[in-house]
């Protein structure tokens, strides 16, 4: 396991933003965490690189390649092994050049010839090290940012939204590289909200809302609605194009109880508890006591 | 490049244009009568009809304000500035003694206010929340409420007064001749009004680049510095100095109004024959074409700090940069 975490509980001013949150990623394995826009996706990212405000805490089990994920541990692994794909230019410097930000800083001709051989591999010219950051195209500064990411060899890929702002093509190819890194053994965690980019291209699934994980299971389940489990994943899933369009009038989610509870329609008083537990059913791991299956615990 | 500096040069000058009209009017209609305040009432009683007139002309209330300002704007703009009705010498000696005079002490608070300000505004920045943050921030605001002629009567007080390390007032020392006047004298009748000065201007530029500074180490590329395994030593140095220098350099340019603002109350109460000094004297006599100048000069000074943070903006800053190669 590249990636092992458990019990993950990340709160802010005792609010809890992420409860009760788990995730393997082995190596070689393309996982995609899907949830709608502030369900706790980035925050998850940021605490498990430490990299989050310092006003939020992240309780809970970290392992990485079998240990723990200290501090001084991410201090050595940072920015090597576990590197982060960001989103958008605003997370380039808009004063220093491009290929000096992708080399770290560093202007050594090294460094800077690595830079130049992955901006040719990911057909950039040559000239666009360059630039400044508000010269790059939306598709090119995500190029970049694959670029930084394989300045040395890593292990695990974290990429958060790496796909928004681009048409269809060229999000495919951008995860298309997420794909190469996990064949060349990296372990990738894939931040979407696109339910559907994420059933292309990653082995496994786990949807997040409120906070919460609903459901995890194989991309392959999303094919058909009778093998996804959860109420809350049946709803994505008919909302999908390709299933009609069926959206649910699904408000916020629930802060008590399970986070669907307003948009269920099978919803009961056992939901509204706060501890709901983790069900297994063949390849899926629901949170939901209706999905039947055996009760388990991390 | 020189297409925009043009530009914004003829902008300036219009503007400065509209301070002159400003001070023409505000002086034209002051309710300070010239001849009493030079002459006195007294001396008025007893003169003639005849003396008095001639008076009135000699300080310019006869003529139409219209016909005045244009009389003066034309020579102005020509290279005369005018005779000073206070002192009878050419108003461009006058300015030019006295901005030499003023020039040291402006500078050398501008350079503080602005070396410390961005130095201390910083390090309350990396440091927020912390005693350092609360000690630097809350200093900057006691300070920034304080009135300046009050800062500067203390500080007067303290070390003229009772510390007796610095001079009372002046720009020289007294009863020597000008030839013996030293730099070093200069230096040391300058250091307390300036160091007032520096402090009074620093409030504003500290409070604003910890601002900033606090906005650079929330932002989205330090939180990708940070991902890439950067040290807080490397972000400040690589991404956290620069973004924060460009708007404090700006705004340092853009404050040189204020300093010239500041020095009108600290050289009254330094005694320091200054240009700031010498605008409280002219505005109070009544000496029109010496206060005009000072007006227009100090206006020309602010509007070229202006011009300067612009371009330096436009220099720094890539997304700002003039020329070609800039959009794809
Ligand atoms: N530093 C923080 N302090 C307080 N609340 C936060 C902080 N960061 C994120 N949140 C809250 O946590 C929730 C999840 O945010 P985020 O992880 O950015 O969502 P996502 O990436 O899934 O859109 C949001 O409701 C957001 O307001
Ligand atoms: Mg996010």
């Amino acid at each position: 396991m590249i990636l092992d975490m458990k019990q993950i509980t990340i709160s802010v001013n005792n609010t809890i933003l992420v409860e009760d949150f788990f995730l393997q990623i082995a190596s070689g394995e393309l996982v995609a965490l899907v949830g709608a826009s502030g369900s706790g996706k980035s925050i998850l990212a940021h605490s498990i690189m430490g990299i989050a405000p310092k006003n939020v805490v992240c309780q809970g089990e970290i392992r990485y390649q079998g240990e723990p994920l200290t501090k001084e541990k991410k201090r050595d692994v940072l920015g090597k092994e576990i590197v982060l794909v960001p989103q958008n230019i605003s997370y380039l410097d808009p004063l220093m050049k491009v290929g000096r930000q992708v080399a770290k800083g560093k202007k050594d001709k090294i460094s800077m010839e690595k830079v130049t051989k992955l901006f040719q591999k990911y057909n950039m010219h040559s000239s666009v090290m360059q630039r400044y950051p508000h010269m790059l195209s939306g598709g090119m500064a995500r190029r970049v940012f694959i670029a930084s990411a394989l300045m040395e060899q890593p292990r695990l890929v974290i990429a958060d939204e790496p796909t928004p702002g681009l048409h269809k093509e060229m999000a495919q190819m951008v995860v298309s590289h997420f794909r190469e890194m996990a064949q060349m053994g990296a372990g990738v965690l894939m931040i979407t909200h696109d339910l559907e980019l994420a059933m292309d291209c990653a082995d496994k699934i786990i949807v997040l809302y409120g906070g919460k994980i609903m459901e995890q299971t194989n991309a392959k389940s999303f094919q058909s609605e009778n093998t996804l489990y959860h109420p809350y994943t049946k709803a994505l899933w008919k909302a999908m194009p390709q299933n009609g369009f069926h959206t649910t009038s699904v408000t916020h989610p629930s802060k008590t109880g399970c986070p669907f509870l307003k948009g269920c329609t099978k919803s009961k008083k056992e939901c509204m508890k706060n501890i709901i537990p983790y069900f297994q059913k063949e390849n899926s791991i629901i949170r939901c006591i209706d999905a039947g299956g055996k009760e388990i615990c991390f | 490049m020189a297409g925009y500096i043009l530009k914004n040069s003829i902008r300036m000058f219009l503007l400065i244009i509209a301070v002159s009209i400003a001070a023409f009017l505000l002086m034209t209609y002051s309710p300070i009568d010239p001849l009493q305040t030079n002459v006195g009432q007294t001396a008025l009683g007893i003169m003639s009809q005849e003396q008095i007139e001639k008076l009135e002309t000699y300080w310019g209330s006869t003529l139409p304000p219209l016909t005045r300002y244009i009389q003066w704007a034309k020579d102005f703009f020509s290279g005369d500035m005018g005779i000073s009705l206070l002192y009878r010498q050419p108003v461009s000696d006058i300015i030019s003694q006295r901005l030499s005079n003023s020039i040291w002490i402006l500078s050398a608070a501008w350079i503080l206010s602005g070396v410390f300000g961005i130095i201390l505004g910083m390090l309350a920045g990396i440091k927020e929340g912390t005693l350092l943050d609360h000690i630097i921030k809350s200093t900057a605001i006691l300070f920034s409420s304080t009135p300046i002629f009050w800062f500067a009567l203390l500080m007067l007080m303290l070390f003229s007064v009772w510390l007796k390390w610095f001079p009372i007032g002046l720009s020289v020392p007294i009863g020597v001749t000008a030839e013996n006047v030293t730099i070093t004298d200069r230096i040391y009748h300058g250091i307390l009004p300036s160091f007032v000065l520096s402090i009074a201007a620093m409030p504003n530029i500290i409070l604003h680049t910890r601002e900033k500074m606090i906005t650079v180490l929330e932002s989205d590329y330090v939180l990708f510095a940070k991902a890439m395994g950067k040290s807080n030593q490397q972000i400040f140095i690589q991404h956290g100095m620069r973004n924060v220098l460009l708007p404090a350099i700006t705004l340092q340019c853009a404050s040189i109004s204020e300093i010239f603002g500041g020095s009108i109350l600290a050289e009254q109460v330094f005694s320091y024959p200054g240009l700031g000094q010498m605008a409280v004297t002219a505005g109070l006599g009544g000496d029109m074409p010496l206060l005009m100048a000072i007006v227009v000069i100090t206006a020309c000074f602010v509007c070229a700090g202006n011009l300067l943070a612009d371009v330096l903006h436009h220099i720094i800053d890539p997304r700002m940069r003039f020329g070609k190669g800039n959009k794809i």
